[in-house]
């Protein structure tokens, strides 16, 4: 058990320090939330330059094209750039997080060939199509149907909560190739190209404002049979891939971006002023606040572990279901102490006077998204009870027929 | 950075385990509630045999400590085994187990002791000061009824006079340092203590039967048990992360993560002491079913080395940086 680095992985966070102050330098301000051309631009030029710098694809094997580092050296790699205020994976993180390594893991060399490179580089977009309207928490149910056409599979049906599926190239789809077996077992994983003919895209506009995902309507939309990852109805297993990958390091820039979001909070609460007092002053608040950026320095050590099971063993184990419940539930409550201390300055997302207090309602509206995405809270207790305490399953959770 | 139990550490975790296991189980030290003296004299020496006392002087380190210390709070073992561990530091007799070395929390206007009729003298940190009060000083009334049957007390005089001559152990830094060992150590206990409330909750939702079915799998008591899980892993985490600290093998210096680790790891035992009573229904509010157990010794380390909320308070102090108003 330590907490100290090595010289190695301290020689690595120097250089990549200095890399990252002398690019960072010529990278623009953010582009507005609603301006979708620029956003692309914006999140696929910074994957660019960390290809071109040999950061891309941080903990991709090297013979993948990645840098092959340790998972401590992702991590720091997660916390230099989010120190250095670097551009956050953005609309890059389905094909860097969860369609790359499932390829890696599960698809054949042309496959392989065709599309790791360009997710590097920043050339392809993806997004994942895997919720339906009907098939959210019990993905396995998806009705999305796949018919095998010679050398094609022809997809008609429905996906919902796309992300960003508007500015995709290629999109990781479950569909129903066999509805006359367990649920489970009669689904495929394709690789879809966006530009197919019959995708209807539809953006939905989220509680934040913005149009960050989107409804996705397919009318016999035409994918090749090789671009079928894993066998016919065994993409439910390649699947897991992915979703185990998820739940691994994908909340570590998010979650130091809280850390500091806490600190200005209480930086805040020494600025608001009634009377002769502070909002610091109560005491209240700063038990409140305390606990809050305890458990996040908690979290933090969480995490640590969970990459030190990884370099142990090439997993994350119990600690990746136990970090999301803890972390997403604690984003409730930080959001909401931040409605209570900022009162009527809550009912704006841009900053009220001199106060720099939107970050906090957008935080706060963010927030909610995060118990419901990659698998709700009550999605996360029954794989925490189930799989990790050993409790009987629900009698209606059985594998039931798809119908 | 490996921040993963060494086979050191688990080998160290194991042999405890299976000492107390043997030698303290459950059964035999709730069984002592009624004898007058919860703290056997003779398990108490086995305990300082086992090396439990004098882990620092023997060479090992914070971090061992806290992971011996889990489980002696997962035993929900008896008597002031922090405090008796820090004396040990600087006295003999209490390393070797011959003496039991209480703590005295002033708070208010009074002072609640525990084991006030059983230890042979007090830790009492003051003013940067560390003293050790004989038991002779100090003057207590028996409390009838305490809360944790476990855990007699009496109230102590307030007005005790200290030799400094005589009475102080160490003094600035080092008593600092004693203090957040004591604090940690604490955290630790706490940690073995939520898991236990847990492996117990678990065992009894698998094969309590309602509505025809184990009550586990019921999602409104699983979700229980995996909170409670959640709970005591992340504060386990925050735990060895304050012992790395502790120890210099953290970049960070230890002031704040030990409070962090008091304030998750009291949160987490008072949280999965009284969720292991819910979860036992009926049975959960008998002195018979151990789960009170927990949850009454969750209350009585909370109070102990400052309680969950003035650790958070201490932690956001660091939050801001500003001159105190006056
Ligand atoms: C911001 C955002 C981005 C997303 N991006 C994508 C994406 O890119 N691609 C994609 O495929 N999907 C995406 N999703 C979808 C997401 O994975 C689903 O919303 C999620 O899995 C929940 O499914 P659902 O919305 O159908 O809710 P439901 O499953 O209908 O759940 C509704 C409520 O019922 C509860 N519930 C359901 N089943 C159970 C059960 N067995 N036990 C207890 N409670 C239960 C849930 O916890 C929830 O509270 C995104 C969602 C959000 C919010």
């Amino acid at each position: 058990m330590d907490l100290r680095y090595t010289d190695e992985e301290q020689d690595f966070r120097h250089q990549l320090r200095a890399w990252l102050e002398t690019v960072l330098r010529d990278v623009g301000p953010e582009p507005d939330r609603h301006d979708w051309p620029a956003r692309r631009a914006y999140d696929t030029s910074w994957q660019r330059q960390l290809f071109e710098a040999g950061y891309a694809g941080i903990n991709w094997p090297a013979e993948f094209g990645g840098r092959g580092a340790t998972p401590t050296e992702h991590l720091i790699f997660l916390e230099e750039t989010e120190r250095s205020g670097a551009p956050y994976v953005g609309m890059n993180f389905v094909g860097l997080l969860h369609a790359g390594p499932t390829l890696i893991v599960e698809a054949d060399d042309t496959q392989k060939d065709a599309h790791l490179a360009p997710i590097l580089k920043g050339d392809h977009i993806w997004c994942q199509g895997f919720s339906e309207p009907n098939a959210g928490s019990d993905l396995a149910s998806l009705s999305c149907r796949a018919f095998r056409d010679g050398d094609d599979y022809v997809i008609t049906g429905q996906k919902i909560w796309t992300s960003f599926a508007h500015v995709a190239d290629y999109c990781e789809m479950l569909v129903r190739t066999d509805t006359d077996v367990p649920k489970h077992q009669g689904i495929s994983w394709l690789i879809m190209d966006m530009q197919s003919p019959g995708i209807d895209i539809r953006p939905l506009r989220t509680m934040e404002g913005s149009a960050e995902f989107c409804e996705m309507f397919l009318d016999e939309v035409r994918v090749p049979a090789s671009n079928r990852v894993g066998d016919e109805n065994d993409g439910w297993r390649v699947a897991m891939t992915t979703l185990s990958f998820e739940r691994g390091t994908a909340f570590v820039s998010e979650m130091l971006q809280t850390m500091e979001l806490c600190r200005e909070l209480a930086q805040l609460a020494t600025t608001i002023t009634s009377k002769a007092a502070t909002a610091w002053d109560d005491v209240g608040l700063r038990r409140d606040l305390g606990r809050v950026s305890a458990e996040l320095d908690a979290l933090w050590a969480l995490t640590k572990r969970n990459i030190s099971e990884a370099t142990r063993t090439g997993l994350v184990g119990a600690g990746g279901s136990v970090f999301k419940l803890a972390y997403t539930d604690l984003r409730h409550r930080l959001g909401d102490i931040a409605l209570h201390l900022l009162g009527r300055a809550s009912l704006s997302i841009d900053d009220v006077g001199e106060l720099a207090t939107g970050a906090h309602i957008q935080g706060r509206i963010h927030g909610l998204s995060m118990t419901i995405a990659a698998g709700t809270t009550q999605v996360q207790k029954n794989i925490i009870s189930e799989r990790l305490l050993g409790l009987p399953k629900e009698p209606s959770m059985t594998r039931a027929k798809h119908t | 950075m490996d921040f993963w139990l060494t086979d050191d550490q688990v080998g160290l975790q194991d042999g405890i385990k299976t000492f107390l296991d043997g030698r303290f189980p459950l059964e035999v030290t709730a069984a002592r509630e009624e004898t007058g003296q919860v703290i056997d004299p003779g398990g108490w020496r086995e305990l300082a045999e086992m090396g439990v006392f004098s882990l620092l002087r023997d060479g090992f380190d914070m971090r061992a400590s806290v992971v011996a210390f889990e489980q002696l709070g997962r035993a929900l073992v008896p008597g002031p085994v922090v405090t008796t561990f820090l004396a040990a530091a600087y006295l003999d007799g209490a390393a070797d187990g011959s003496q039991i070395i209480g703590h005295l929390e002033p708070e208010h206007e009074f002072t609640v002791l525990e084991h006030g009729d059983q230890i042979d003298a007090a830790l009492l940190f003051d003013d940067g000061r560390l003293s050790l009060i004989p038991a002779t000083a100090i003057s207590t009334r028996a409390l009838g009824r305490p809360l944790d049957a476990l855990s007699p007390v009496s109230t102590v005089d307030i007005n005790i006079e200290i030799d400094p001559s005589n009475d102080t152990l160490a003094q600035g830094p080092a008593a600092e340092q004693a203090y957040m060992r004591g604090v940690l150590l604490t955290a630790a206990m706490q940690v073995g203590l939520s898991a236990a409330a847990l492996d117990l909750a678990n065992d009894y939702a698998k094969n309590r039967e309602q509505f025809g079915r184990p009550i586990g799998s019921f999602q409104a008591v699983k979700h229980l048990l995996a909170e409670m899980m959640t709970k005591a892993e992340v504060a386990r985490c925050a735990v060895h992360a304050a012992a790395c600290a502790l120890d210099g093998a953290s970049n960070d210096p230890a002031v704040r993560p030990v409070s962090v680790a008091k304030t998750i790891a009291g949160d987490a035992a008072l949280f999965c002491g009284k969720t292991g009573i819910q979860v036992h229904g009926g049975m959960g509010f008998t002195w018979e079913v151990h789960a009170q157990r927990y949850w009454k010794r969750a209350v009585v380390l909370d109070n102990s080395f400052g309680n969950a909320d003035h650790h958070a308070t201490a932690v956001a102090n660091t939050l801001v940086t500003r001159k105190e108003r006056n």
